[in-house]
């Protein structure tokens, strides 16, 4: 009887613990999507899901879907391939500032599409200096334009994984008489192989659902299931059409993510984490480099692009365009000083940061207590899961999901200020639960046991033995959510107030209306984002905590 | 085997190592004749471990140089050298089972296939662990473990085995009987090999000739009853095993007692002093304990100190206060020379 | 022999490699106290500034689900602009709040309205053009609202919509070209759509798509306006001619245009006729673009009171407002639009350079809505690969 009791409270506890961030995300994530997608069921209030499935067989939806994979599958190999060196030769070799080169390559991540989209075309454009690649409106253009965005996901995955890795099975390999070549092969790669593949799966969801990169870079010849499904929904209003695609989208994500679940079972680093000096550079590291090289070109050039742009006002160099920041633009195409969009966004980042740390660090308890049952654990490995989710959902439908759920009460909440940093925070909490959960996870139940038989309460055991540990991966996990949301563009230009915009959506009303001035602003601002970006960044590389690429 | 002393298989000259910028291997010349099993032996952080590793080739040397059968190895990569190793918890490839494990060098040497598959049953039976083929590592004890880490080294003949700690991690009983195991098995297939341990025991038990090492220098080396018989210095016995170093009046009263040469340290063993009603040294028991072997005793003999000793069990029931003559055995101590 | 060192080795220097390697299971700790105190200032401070920054909106919303007469909601797309002296005039004069909800373009407004027209996000909605007026008509987003027009305002009403839309601003989608360019090459200036696809203009014109810009659709319109069901035939034509086809306007003019702000190379651009008032010289005296007027769309601009609106009376205000002289007059340099207002003065460079055309192309605004979708996806058929 008290044993059953026990089982009872100590589910009922893990419920509670639950309760908060299952109903956030219901209500700010399920219910807006999942209303979008019924009207696309029921288009004149009665079911018809023919209608839907007559969709997917239309030749373009073919056409789009099959291009959405494979460019995005091109994506991530590239990213893969260029990234697993990158990451070899900024995480394990010695080189210089290696910490800061890591920091920028995270800037691209965080940077509005729109603001890529410029410095892609300043670059590869007609009148750019890289134009004889002849990349701009073409699909390898998009694919460029997804691996410089993403490859930094690979670099800092398998780099974290790479670091903490023993390397005496390597040895004792090289010692039975295998190559470096063979070393890689048989026993490396196998032992990186989670944080690989994890990694990949990431880089593939990011991919699958770009959106601004697409239609800038593909100058529309091309179309995804993301683009599609924003001319659907807001050229067309074609709801069926768009619904039958974002069904598809979210098959694919849960496709994904149990792959990704899959192999992050295999059991790896655990907080042990054992950092390995970095080695000297040697000739035989050569390869790598020259692709790591290729890779912070790759990273280094538009943003380089971007940074000149900024710098210049009339062809020669000038700090106007940073001046100017202080005004509202040329006709006041603003209706706030870009330096007030900068305390908004920062204002805002730091909710979308409380609150995705609270609902993350809650998720994350709950999902790494010792399970007792089986049936326990799949629901466990369920909400895992589920909070991923808003990584693979179109901006858009979440965007008109809002406006239509969440517009009478007890839900009259699309007015709310605090909507913006609650759906930025939707889009950091993936990555919070995922740095948080790996190092939970890999505390020994034993030193919670210990601290109990010592006298400790349970609230007093997780502070003596969670809080320590987790407090580090805690604040990069604030700083990356951080990022997210000082970047963040989609969901967030659809529900922002204009009198409180932020830097991405300013620079978007900058680039959108004419004169010289405005667009030097809009350059402006863009680098003092990325900068902002790169600072926070560098603030988490301190702190050594392994993210992003670890779903 | 020790018989057949030939010239050195493995010949270290004047090596050096640097890690982090500090030497930790200084100056170090060793020789290996082929078919011994040499024990490094020495306390964590002396840089045992950074010299095996400059052997394998996973270190470079700063200076120095280290031959083989005469050619130098230095600037010859690792898995070129035709070692093997394998260390203190085995590092099995968790992603591969037992005998693929096993088999792992032959793969890389491209063996036929069949040819592979007797090689791996071989070696599992000479490990002991005929039927633990398809087990994946982590199913395995640490025991198990070592065994199948040591049956992979073996797998291609390595011209020099190097084992770093290969038994500190398994438990006291465990440890013994794999280390006679161990030496049974290098005998058996006439394997040269170098073994780093901090643990006497291990060294006693699997080699025939011992480097004693302490900050990054050999401070000893030879057969391995030599270096047991004559440590070269206090701290060398200690680490050796013995009880108690005595020096001054105290070593030669011992000495003395002995019937051995005065004006050298003296290093004690444990069973060095035997209690015995006509020894020549008096003392009282301060404390006494019962093993399953014999009767442990401390006994402060004046003038000497409080010192270990033992008596067989049933013959005295010495409980504390209680007066003792004490024996010394001759064979169980040390004389340390003096500079 | 060697000089030995203190026999106790353990505080020696570890070899990193080995020692580390032990695969200590379990946490080390950090400093708890520290760390403790950092996530409880963390959540804190978080929760103190998550107040401040959103404390002040607080009572605005607080008042709104009160009576919801103090504040005038509108929603419009991401162009709107107005001048914040004129705003404030508009809340002192009315009393009431004025809250922008701007995000999109012309088409997801529109969209956005008609999906949420059985609880609508704002009193009044700004931006629904003649392309997209027919829909959200039709489907009952608007109310009608007789407002008082300026003189030249009544050949903007649009037949069959009548009082739900009011008119405020007009300009027309026409093909600019960098008469520069023409004059330094020493070639003939466009003037057609036609020309657009002669080979001596290949690779010069770059034009916002259809789909993803409302300019782009005009720009369509008139296409189809021109050729009738032809359109895909010199649609094809302009994409063999290497036309460039971008995302949006900003793309075009600002990134790909010769005469735009970044570094672009292309001589003729899809853009307004009111464009080039914003290339004039320094002097004033002449303008390095001008608009094609035989290429032209009209654009205009309406508002409208949203059915079940909070504060249809505040709506109305706001329209009035917007038909006022003061921001009509305000219209030219805030959104690059002309007045609907005839007697509105126009700014100085402005009457000189934004020349307006005399017969622009139309296209009746219920076929518009019609046949969107479908001419939507010819087109997307003939441009995507």
């Amino acid at each position: 009887m008290a044993r059953r009791h026990h089982a009872l409270s100590r589910h009922l506890t893990l419920a509670a613990l639950a309760l908060l961030p299952v109903a956030v995300l219901s209500v700010f994530f399920v219910l807006p999507v999942s209303g979008m997608i019924a009207r696309g069921f029921w288009p004149e209030g009665s079911f018809d899901p023919g209608g839907v499935l007559d969709v997917l067989r239309r030749p373009r939806v073919h056409r789009v879907l099959w291009f959405t994979v494979w460019s995005s599958a091109s994506a991530t190999a590239l990213a893969v391939l260029l990234g697993v060196p990158t990451a070899y030769v900024l995480h394990r070799l010695r080189i210089p500032g290696r910490s800061v080169v890591r920091a920028a390559l995270l800037v691209p991540f965080v940077l509005p599409t729109v603001v890529v989209g410029v410095a892609f075309r300043e670059l590869f454009g007609e009148s750019g200096p890289l134009a004889f690649l002849g990349l701009e409106g073409t699909a390898l253009g998009i694919i460029a334009a997804l691996v410089f965005f993403n490859v930094a996901v690979v670099v800092r995955a398998v780099g974290a994984a790479w670091e903490s890795l023993d390397r005496r099975p390597g040895e004792a390999a090289a010692a039975l008489g295998a190559s470096p070549w063979q070393v890689w092969w048989t026993v490396t790669l196998p032992a990186l192989r989670p944080a690989l593949v994890s990694a990949a799966s990431v880089v593939f969801l990011f991919c699958a659902t770009a959106f601004g990169v697409v239609l800038t870079m593909g100058g529309l010849r091309y179309a995804t299931v993301e683009t599609e499904i924003y001319l659907l929904t807001t050229q067309l209003l074609d709801l069926q059409a768009a619904a039958a695609l974002s069904v598809l989208q979210l098959v694919v994500v849960v496709g994904l993510l149990l792959v990704a679940a899959r192999t992050r079972a295999t059991p790896s680093g655990g907080t042990a984490r054992v950092t390995a000096p970095a080695q000297r550079v040697r000739v035989r590291d050569l390869p790598a480099l020259s692709v790591a090289s290729f890779t912070l070109l790759l990273v280094g050039l538009p943003i380089g692009t971007l940074v000149a742009g900024s710098l210049t006002v009339d062809g020669s160099w000038s700090l106007d365009n940073f001046r100017k920041l202080t005004t509202k633009g040329d006709n006041d195409a603003l209706l706030v000083p870009v330096t007030d969009a900068l305390g908004t966004s920062l204002r805002t980042a730091f909710d979308a940061t409380w609150i995705s740390l609270t609902l993350g660090l809650l998720v994350a308890v709950v999902v790494t207590r010792r399970s007792r049952s089986r049936a326990e654990r799949r629901v466990r490995g369920l909400l895992d899961g589920f909070f991923m989710l808003p990584l693979g959902v179109s901006a858009v439908t979440l965007g008109f999901g809002f406006l239509i759920t969440l517009d009478r009460p007890p839900l009259e909440l699309r007015d709310s200020p605090m909507l913006v940093p609650i759906a930025q925070a939707l889009v950091a909490l993936p990555l919070v639960v995922r740095t948080i959960v790996p190092v939970l996870a890999g505390i020994d139940d034993r030193q919670r046991q210990a601290a109990a038989s010592l006298g400790a309460s349970p609230l007093r055991a997780v502070l003596t033995v969670d809080v320590p540990a987790v407090w580090k991966p805690l604040l990069a996990a604030s700083g990356f959510a951080f990022a997210a949301s000082l970047g963040e563009f989609g969901a967030t230009s659809f529900l922002v107030r204009e009198q409180e915009p932020t830097v991405p959506v300013v620079i978007f009303r900058l680039l959108g209306h004419p004169g010289a001035d405005n667009y030097g602003m809009a350059l402006a601002a863009s680098v003092v984002l990325a900068a902002t970006t790169a600072i926070v960044m560098l603030a988490v590389e301190r702190l050594r905590v392994p993210t992003i690429g670890a779903v | 085997m020790a018989e057949l002393k030939q010239a050195a298989a493995l010949s270290v000259r004047g090596l050096t190592v640097a890690y982090d910028g500090q030497d930790a291997v200084d100056d170090v010349s060793l020789d290996l004749p082929a078919g011994e099993v040499l024990a490094v032996l020495g306390p964590s952080g002396c840089g045992k471990s950074t010299l095996l590793r400059a052997i394998a080739g996973l270190e470079e040397p700063e200076s120095g140089s280290i031959l083989f059968d005469g050619a130098d190895l230095v600037g010859v990569p690792t898995h070129r050298r035709g070692f093997a190793l394998m260390f203190q918890d085995g590092q099995l490839f968790g992603h591969q089972s037992v005998a693929e494990n096993v088999g792992y060098p032959l793969r890389l040497r491209r063996t036929p296939r069949t040819e592979v598959r007797a090689r791996v049953a071989e070696l599992l039976e000479l490990v002991g662990l005929p039927d633990h083929a398809d087990r994946r590592p982590d199913t395995l004890s640490g025991g198990e473990r070592q065994r199948v880490a040591l049956a992979r080294a073996l797998a291609v003949s390595p011209r020099l085995l190097l084992l770093d700690e290969p038994l500190s991690a398994l438990d006291k009983t465990l440890r013994e009987r794999l280390a006679a195991e161990l030496r049974d098995i290098l005998a058996t297939a006439g394997t040269t090999a170098l073994l780093v341990t901090h643990d006497h025991d291990e060294a006693f038990t699997v080699a025939g000739r011992m480097a004693l090492m302490r900050a990054g220098r050999i401070v000893q080396e030879g057969p391995i009853e030599e270096v047991w018989a004559q440590p070269a210095d206090p701290d060398a016995a200690r680490f050796l095993g013995y009880a108690r170093v005595l020096d001054g009046a105290a070593a030669d009263r011992v000495l003395t007692t002995a019937g051995l040469p005065t004006g050298a340290a003296v290093a004690l063993r444990r069973s060095a002093l035997t209690v015995s009603d006509d020894g020549p040294l008096a003392g009282i028991v301060v404390a006494s304990r019962v093993t399953p072997e014999q009767l442990r005793l401390e006994v402060d003999v004046p003038d000497l100190g409080v010192l270990d000793a033992v008596a067989p069990l049933g013959t005295h029931t010495a409980g504390a206060g209680e007066q003792v003559r004490l024996n010394v055995d001759r064979t169980r101590l040390a004389a340390i020379p003096v500079d | 022999m060697l000089r030995v060192r203190l026999s106790s080795t353990h505080g020696a220097a570890d070899p990193p490699n080995l020692i580390r390697l032990a695969p200590a299971k379990g946490v080390t700790m950090y400093h708890p106290a520290r760390a403790l105190a950092a996530l409880a200032s963390l959540a804190l401070t978080g929760s103190l500034l998550g107040c401040s920054t959103m404390g002040g909106d607080d009572d605005k919303s607080a008042d709104e689900s009160g009576s919801g007469s103090t504040t005038v909601k509108l929603v419009t797309h991401d162009s709107f602009a107005l001048p914040e002296d004129l705003q404030a005039k508009f809340e002192k004069d009315s009393g009431l709040q004025l809250e922008i909800l701007a995000s999109g373009d012309a088409g997801a407004v529109t969209n956005k309205l008609v999906l949420t027209k059985d609880s609508p996000i704002g009193d009044v909605a700004f931006g629904v053009d003649n392309t997209f007026a027919s829909r959200p008509v039709d489907e009952g987003v608007f109310e009608e609202y007789a407002a008082k027009l300026p003189a030249g305002a009544d050949q903007y009403v649009l037949e069959d919509i009548g009082d739900h839309l009011t008119p405020i601003d007009n300009a027309n989608v026409c093909v600019n070209i960098d008469t520069g360019y023409f004059e330094k090459l020493k070639l003939p200036e466009p003037e057609t759509l036609d020309d657009l696809a002669k080979p001596v203009y290949r690779g010069r014109f770059v034009v916002p798509g259809a789909a993803t810009s409302s300019p782009g659709m005009a720009f369509l319109l008139t296409t189809i306006a021109e050729y009738g069901d032809d359109w895909p035939a010199y649609w094809a034509k302009l994409m063999d001619n290497d036309t460039l086809l971008v995302d949006g306007w900003e793309s075009a003019y600002q990134g790909e245009f010769s005469q735009g702000g970044g570094k672009g190379k292309r001589p003729i651009v899809l853009s307004y006729d009111t464009s080039p008032a914003f290339t004039v010289d320094e002097a004033g005296t002449s303008s390095t673009t001008k608009a094609l007027l035989h290429t032209c769309f009209p654009q205009t601009e309406y508002a409208g009171v949203l059915a079940g609106a909070d504060n249809p009376e505040g709506a109305r205000a706001l329209i009035d407002f917007l038909l006022s002289p003061e921001v009509q007059a305000a219209l030219p340099d805030s959104m690059y639009v002309f007045p609907v207002d005839e007697n509105v003065e126009l700014p100085a460079t402005w009457a000189k350079f934004a020349v307006q055309p005399t017969d622009p192309h139309t296209v009746d605004p219920a076929e518009i809505a019609e046949n969107r979708e479908q001419w939507l996806t010819e087109w997307r058929d003939v441009t995507t690969r």
